[in-house]
């Protein structure tokens, strides 16, 4: 299982990751490398196999859906990088 | 009065009810020792000392309070405690040894956090980890390597390093960590402590910042497993605001001088004593099964069969969620913002410079396996050799009540020693990713020595739900031995 370096790109886009040539690179290989070795499960017949999405044994439970306390809005903001009139900013979406 | 940081989390507590020490005595007893030692070991990334003996006086007048009006003085009032930089502790940043979280400060605490200072403990400061608990080493944090307190050139294991090399070095009487591939057992391994990895639901991750959901868990290191199991208990239980909490009852403490393990039985899976193994990691293993042989225990041959599939469906899926969990790293609501450009800019090289190597990879990895076209052939094929892996638990519970292995197939190694290879990284965890793949408890404990008189440790793995198996099995065993009461000379 070798990737592409456009392989790399192209998740790499999808991950919202900026990587410079030589990290590019570098996945590349590793990637590879790592996928090369997971590729071992394919060698397992799982078809009468349910997945296990998580490691309870009685899965998870949601609590009733009502509102309740939370953090406030100040408190939502302490820790944003630039905010103004309670609220997030971020630089325009569109042009 | 003994040196106050020589005495075990439960002595410690005897001293303080007794009147012996007061919380500000023991919390400058371990501040000085961190002052003294924190050069050579680096265990914190952050450490709080004035909070600290705040809430140390704090501690004291309040035991003075209670005591005068004959009230219950809460479980661990007064104690000083480390906790991982990955758990929210309010007011402290928490940076889980990224460059991205470096000035986030939580505004809540942790439910693990929160019930362990409703007990009364005092925070001592934030412990090293692996970059967002990634690693085996916590060479991957942005803050710098930890120094084994056994061998200054070697690595404390990890993620949970700097909480191991504390536990270890008597900076503090006892640490929180997180475990999601051995994060706290192989730490507590390399360093000779007692760590416990509980079961998946038992100890709510609000506040845990996440790396693999389905497989986190908060544990805790220590001395003994007798301190183990006292913050265990108050740590552990049900919590809404985690939706795989369990409401399965913690049971009573078990830990006592007349603890026994007789009618016990122990499996051996052969599956971990393969070639490869540091001879003398399975030597000490092997008679620390014989020591429990001794005091009553039944031992079992027995069979993990998909033992060598947990390392692929691990960095599998551990990767996926890790791909997910932190996507909510963007600059936007808290972490680095590199602003320049437009919002995909923005995303793209925030998360570039902010996240370190490992991260990175591990996120490209989780979202290939996630990705079209390859979903069913990597994440979907993880999730049901995940259902092979836990059925070889439910099988071997059937006949054993623990199952007993290395922790790791090696003593720690130098710092440096992995150089740029991830998957030699990866195959420290071997032994310990298959209790977090089928969700059962571990716990590990000093067996041994090795030539270089690096520690070797054991793991004892438990049903769902039953930590206090693992328990007595622990305390039993220290009862009768004293690996656990060696400490390296700094």
């Amino acid at each position: 299982m070798t990737l592409t370096l456009k392989e790399v790109e192209h998740i790499a886009l999808l991950a919202r990751l900026e990587l410079t040539d030589a990290e590019k690179r570098r996945y590349q290989q590793q990637l590879s490398h790592i996928l090369e070795h997971v590729a071992q499960l394919q060698t397992l017949d799982t078809i009468q196999t349910e997945p296990a999405p998580d490691a309870l044994p009685k899965g998870a439970r949601l609590r009733a859906d009502e509102p309740k306390p939370g953090l406030t809005a100040g408190q939502a903001l302490e820790n944003a990088p630039s905010a103004k009139k309670g609220q997030f900013r971020v630089p325009p979406v569109m042009e | 009065m003994a040196e106050l940081t020589n005495l075990t989390l439960k002595e410690s507590l005897q001293a303080l009810n007794l009147g012996q020490a007061s919380s500000v005595e023991l919390t400058q007893a371990y501040l000085k020792r961190i002052v003294a030692l924190e050069p050579q070991l680096h265990a914190f990334i952050t450490l709080t000392p004035e909070k600290a003996l705040q809430s140390a006086k704090a501690a004291d007048e309040k035991r003075t309070r209670l005591a005068k009006s004959g009230q219950a003085i809460p479980a661990l009032l007064g104690m000083p405690l480390a906790i991982k930089d990955v758990l929210c502790l309010a007011g402290t940043r928490a940076t889980c040894g990224s460059k991205m979280l470096e000035n986030f400060v939580p505004p809540f605490n942790a439910t693990a956090v929160q019930k362990l200072i409703d007990a009364g403990v005092v925070p001592l400061g934030k412990t090293n980890t692996d970059e967002f608990a990634m690693g085996s080493s916590t060479e991957n944090s942005a803050y710098g390597v930890t120094r084994n307190p056994w061998d200054l050139t070697r690595v404390p294991g990890g993620s949970s390093g700097g909480s191991a090399a504390a536990a270890a070095a008597k900076l503090a009487p006892a640490a929180l960590g997180t475990d999601t591939g051995g994060s706290v057992r192989q730490p507590a391994s390399f360093c000779g402590v007692t760590g416990i990895k509980p079961t998946y639901g038992r100890v709510s991750r609000y506040g845990l910042i996440a790396y693999g959901s389905s497989l986190d868990s908060i544990g805790v290191l220590a001395r003994t497993a007798e301190d183990a199991e006292i913050i265990f208990r108050l740590m552990a239980g049900f919590d809404e605001r985690d939706a795989t909490s369990s409401d399965t009852p913690v049971a009573d403490a078990v830990c006592s001088d007349h603890t026994s393990i007789k009618g016990l039985r122990i499996g051996v899976p052969k599956e971990y004593f393969i070639s490869g193994i540091q001879p003398e990691v399975e030597k000490a293993v092997r008679e620390a099964i014989r020591v429990y042989e001794e005091l009553g225990a039944e031992i079992v041959e027995i069979s993990l069969p998909h033992t060598e599939y947990a390392l692929p469906v691990y960095y599998l899926i551990a990767p996926a969620e890790a791909s997910a969990n932190l996507a909510r790293y963007d600059g936007v609501r808290f972490g680095l913002r590199v602003e320049d450009g437009g919002m995909l800019d923005m995303f793209m090289r925030s998360r570039g410079r902010g996240f370190g190597a490992e991260v990175k990879r591990r996120i490209m990895l989780g979202t290939y396996a996630l990705s079209a076209g390859y979903y069913d052939a990597y994440y979907g094929q993880a999730q049901k050799v995940r259902t092979l892996i836990r059925a070889d638990f439910d099988t071997a519970f059937t006949k054993v009540d623990a199952i007993a292995a290395p922790v790791a197939p090696t003593t720690a190694f130098k710092i440096g020693g992995h150089g740029d290879d991830p998957l030699a990284m990866y195959l420290e965890d071997v032994f310990t990713l298959p209790a977090n793949l089928a969700g059962v408890p571990g716990l590990a404990f000093p067996v041994g020595f090795d030539t270089q008189d690096l520690p070797i440790g054991m793991q004892l793995m438990g049903r769902h739900f039953e930590e206090q198996t693992l328990f007595r099995l622990g305390h039993a065993f220290q009862l009768a031995t004293g690996w656990h009461k060696r400490a390296p000379v700094l």
